[in-house]
């Protein structure tokens, strides 16, 4: 079994649908989309329009499922999808695209863009044409169990860490509880404050919550790969675990896509309602916030600003609670020119993180820029955000340009706050 | 009657005066030098009558009742009375071999001098056979006549252009004049009926210079029928104000709008109504109320309805309903084809491994 | 064929074939795009005011915050002439009453005068759109045969017409017939060429605020 071209029509055509067709329909070619990609807008290379990027998938939608297209194809006019082409749009489908969706937000015909994105993904993976990185994320995600190939011992021992910090008491396993708390690698390795951070919110709230040792790991670079039946079986681990606990609710961590694997793609992936309600984080805090559990013993003085990551906020629609979470804690909380569902996004999101060739990460580090003018113009020292994705690319960029500003997730900056 | 038309004119009790004045009108009105009135007046004072055939074919009495009947004091009546008009069937007095001798005779005694005037179509369906005078084919007559003439000229729409005989479906096969005299010099003057003073003008051009006035492309003097209806109307100004009159008894049409809507073919239609007017300049189709029909213009019976304005289609959504439900079936049947092709495609989906990730 | 046969058969035959390809075309290519369906979305909906897709459909006529700014030409410009197009077809008296005659309705125009405006400035529009597309580096690159050529037909009808009216170049009988011919060049294409946004551009606007409304994000 190997990936190939075939393959790869094979499962556009399968994915092709009749929003697609009438996005394609609709294009005009304005170009008005590449002003709001950031990698376009940072190198003013026309390849990233975000349209031009679907190029594959249009070819295959217009010689499969039109007739001029398919008399075009016939009389040969019309050029068609070969694996040349598929490699030389590997780095647009993958490197130079985030799935951050912000083009979908500005095309003048309404075409979403990202939604279309996602669907070609499925096509570039089944022919064999994906950056390394995401493949072997997704290898280690599906095989050991996460994209850091991180296994329970070690995250257990987190757990003990967390629970040895606050005194308090992290359930693994527990039936019935009312959350199934998911983490994601990212937090476990590089913000195990976060997992206090909860552990102190759970409690402060009464809440009872519990930890799963078979489906701790919400990421799903299935998703971002752009293979489903992987998304399926990484999304069905959370599904089974959760059943069979039994718990209300699962709780999405601070990772975007996280989110949109288990709130929005999962139940899609895996054919059915689940029997279970998945919630945001900052959709729990909030509404702690609103009953007010979440008192603040003092305030955060320093000037901040807000990172919306891409996959919670434009594209998950949780809109208004992390402003109104940072307004809690925060005395000098500045809100930025695009701010919520217009927010840019930090660059590395949708599986771009992981590829780690030089282009690669020069790429990222030139679309930063959209996000350091931001800062700048802002004139802050601190920001804040909540996804750990955001925040790994995030501080490699500040490396990268040398900043001294200052990144934190806001569920610990409330958990720091929070009233003994 | 023999000798220059000025004393003919004279005897009838027109003034020299009167006689230079209508000939500089005429010089004006076909847009000649003013120096040309004088030369026109000169020349026509003094010349011969011309002989002059007139030949009907397929045709309606029309061009003949506008040119002789309206204007019995008028030049344009008299100068047409001066012409030595040795044959035309519905005026002459002979009848029968008579009439034919006479028309023989003239066109012997002025071989190659004659100007021969024709109105009404000729047919060609069944070899001719629908028209025939003394028992030859109007084609046959034509040719004959056309052999010796100095110029031709079409009168009326139907020699011009074919006219009604030629209008959908033309059982008789009808044609222009200029379809068969290909030789000979051919002034179209259409109009159903023509303006008698485009007539005289003709006459007039040609008595005085010799020769035809500069014509168009379809062979019409372009003083004439320089111009649209449109150009020249006195109700353009509403046009370009957008009022119109949009049935024959509103407010617009008694308030004197254009007749646009009202399907008009002014702005199509080349002629000199708007300027000369008819019956001695009383009035004229629009001046009355009702659109211009475009009778002058080649098929103008064929063009679309009288009454539809010129921006609507002829017939509106004739195939609708079949394009529709062609349409309907073109496209279900691409898309059950291409729910087939998604459907098949999602059956035979192989579950994609790891393994399949690596090409 | 003389002018006024060819402006006889541009009002007759032709016209009536031009919409009958139009009618056929756009009921194939709208089956052919829609027919193809989507799934449901099974994930439980989170519901937000103004997210919806008759919300989309509205809101993107609309320059999104900024973009007016990153590019004028291309939303002033879009603004100007198709509300130009609007304007010219729909309250244009002798069009007015084409439409009469296709459907019965009718409606009071504007002055011929001011349509002359209109034209004059849709097409000065046009062409400020045609050298974005020639000059800035997205469009230049993005443009194919199709854009040129959908460029081109939708010009003409809005050249020839006005052409026509002032008596320009050729006689108005002539023009007329251009212009009529014209446009039944744009009916033909339109179902099969990117002027098909034209229909298509509400359908995709609805399914993107409808599939964004689903989770809540007024898109």
């Amino acid at each position: 079994m190997s990936a190939t071209l075939e393959k790869g029509l094979h499962a556009l055509r399968e994915v092709i649908d009749a929003p697609i067709a009438s996005y394609f329909s609709s294009c005009v070619h304005c170009g008005l989309c590449a002003d709001a990609c950031l990698f376009h807008t940072e190198t003013g290379d026309p390849r990233y329009t975000p349209i031009y990027k679907l190029e594959p998938l249009r070819r295959v939608y217009e010689q499969e499922y039109t007739v001029l297209g398919r008399v075009k194809k016939l009389v040969g006019l019309a050029k068609p999808v070969d694996d040349a082409m598929l490699d030389a749009w590997q780095e647009l489908v993958y490197d130079s695209c985030t799935m951050c969706g912000r083009c979908s937000l500005v095309c003048p015909v309404g075409n979403d863009i990202v939604y279309m994105v996602r669907k070609l993904r499925e096509g570039m993976a089944a022919s064999g044409h994906t950056p390394d990185g995401i493949r072997s994320a997704t290898r280690r995600t599906v095989e050991i169990g996460g994209p850091m190939g991180l296994k329970w011992p070690a995250v257990a021992n987190v757990l003990r860490k967390a629970e040895e910090a606050t005194g308090l008491k992290i359930p693994v396993d527990q039936p019935g509880a009312d959350y199934l708390v998911l983490l994601s690698s990212m937090e476990i390795v590089n913000y195990p404050e976060y997992i206090e951070a909860l552990a102190k919110i759970f409690h402060k709230a009464g809440l009872t919550f519990t930890v799963s040792s078979d489906a701790f790991e919400a990421t799903n670079a299935g998703i971002q790969i752009g293979v489903s039946d992987l998304a399926r079986t990484i999304v069905t681990r959370i599904v089974e675990a959760a059943e069979r606990l039994q718990v209300k609710h699962v709780l999405s961590p601070e990772c975007g896509h996280a989110y949109m694997a288990i709130r929005w793609e999962g139940p899609n992936l895996i054919g059915r309602p689940f029997r279970f309600e998945v919630v945001h984080v900052l959709e729990l805090l909030d509404e702690l916030r609103r009953k007010g559990v979440l008192k603040m013993k003092d305030t955060f003085k320093d000037p901040l600003i807000l990172h919306d990551p891409c996959q919670i906020v434009r594209r998950g629609g949780v809109l208004d609670a992390p402003e109104q979470l940072i307004r809690q804690v925060a005395d000098n909380y500045i809100p930025v020119v695009d701010q919520q569902k217009w927010n840019w996004c930090c660059g590395g999101g949708g599986g771009a993180s992981a590829i780690h060739t030089e282009e690669a990460e020069a790429l990222r580090a030139k679309a930063f820029q959209v996000k350091k003018r931001q800062i700048e113009s802002a004139g802050v020292d601190t920001m804040v955000t909540f996804c750990a994705n955001c925040r790994i690319v995030i501080e490699e960029a500040f490396d990268h340009y040398q900043m001294d500003t200052k990144l934190l997730g806001l569920t610990e900056l409330l958990a720091e706050h929070l009233e003994d | 009657m023999q000798g220059p038309l000025i004393d003919t004119l004279v005897r009838q009790g027109v003034s020299r005066r009167t006689f230079l004045k209508y000939c500089a009108t005429l010089a004006s009105m076909m847009a000649l030098p003013p120096t040309a009135g004088r030369a026109m007046a000169e020349a026509l004072a003094a010349a011969r009558r011309p002989s002059v055939i007139w030949l009907p074919f397929q045709e309606c009495t029309g061009c003949t009742e506008s040119m002789t009947r309206s204007h019995s004091p008028t030049l344009e009546g008299m100068i047409f009375d001066m012409v030595s008009l040795d044959y035309h069937e519905t005026l002459m007095a002979a009848a029968g071999h008579q009439a034919e001798d006479a028309l023989h005779a003239a066109m012997k005694d002025n071989a190659g001098k004659y100007l021969l005037i024709v109105d009404g179509s000729v047919p060609l369906g069944i070899d001719g056979a629908y028209s025939c005078i003394a028992g030859r084919t109007n084609v046959d007559l034509l040719k004959e006549a056309a052999a010796g003439a100095a110029a031709i000229v079409a009168m009326g729409s139907c020699a011009a252009f074919g006219g009604i005989p030629k209008a959908k479906p033309n059982p008789t096969g009808a044609v222009a004049i200029s379809d068969i005299v290909k030789d000979k010099p051919i002034v179209n003057v259409p109009g159903c009926p023509p303006i008698p003073v485009v007539m005289t003008g003709v006459l007039a051009h040609y008595l005085t210079f010799g020769r035809l006035p500069d014509l168009d492309d379809k062979l019409r003097p372009t003083a004439f029928y320089g111009e649209t209806i449109h150009d020249r109307c006195y109700r353009r100004p509403f046009y370009d104000q957008g009022k119109f009159a949009r049935t024959f008894d509103d407010e617009g049409a008694r308030r004197g709008w254009c007749l646009f809507e009202l399907g008009c073919k002014g702005p199509v239609t080349h002629n000199a109504c708007a300027t000369t007017k008819w019956n001695g300049g009383t009035s004229w189709p629009v001046e009355s109320g009702h659109g211009c029909l475009g009778c002058s213009e080649p098929d103008f019976w064929d063009a679309g309805g009288f009454y539809k304005a010129l921006s609507m289609p002829a017939d509106p959504l004739k195939m609708g309903t079949a394009a529709a439900a062609v349409g309907a079936v073109a496209g279900v049947a691409v898309s059950v084809a291409n729910r087939a092709k998604k459907h098949r495609a999602q059956a035979s989906h192989e579950t994609t491994t790891l393994a399949d990730l690596e090409k | 064929m003389d002018d006024l046969q060819l402006l006889t058969w541009a009002r007759g035959p032709g016209l009536d074939l031009a919409l009958g390809i139009f009618v056929l075309g756009v009921v194939w290519r709208l089956i052919e795009v829609y027919a193809l369906g989507r799934k449901r979305d099974l994930a439980p909906a989170r519901h937000r005011t103004g997210a919806s897709g008759l919300h989309t459909v509205l809101r993107r006529s609309m320059p999104p915050p900024g973009m007016l700014k990153t590019s004028p030409v291309s939303y002033i410009g879009g603004f100007v002439f198709h509300i130009g197009l609007a304007i010219i077809v729909l309250l244009f008296a002798p069009h007015i009453l084409l439409i009469k005659s296709l459907t019965g309705l009718s409606w009071p125009g504007l002055p011929s005068q001011f349509i002359d405006m209109v034209a004059v400035l849709t097409m000065i529009a046009m062409l400020v759109i045609l050298v974005d597309r020639i000059n800035k580096p997205v469009k230049r690159f993005l443009s194919t045969f199709g854009d040129w050529f959908a460029w081109v037909v939708t010009f003409l009808p809005v050249l020839t017409g006005w052409m026509a009216v002032q008596h320009l170049l050729l006689p108005y009988t002539l023009m007329l017939a251009l212009h009529i011919l014209s446009v039944e060049l744009l009916l033909v294409v339109l179902p099969f060429t990117k002027l098909f946004h034209a229909i298509t551009l509400f359908g995709s606007r609805w399914y993107s605020g409808k599939i964004n409304a689903h989770k809540g994000v007024p898109v």
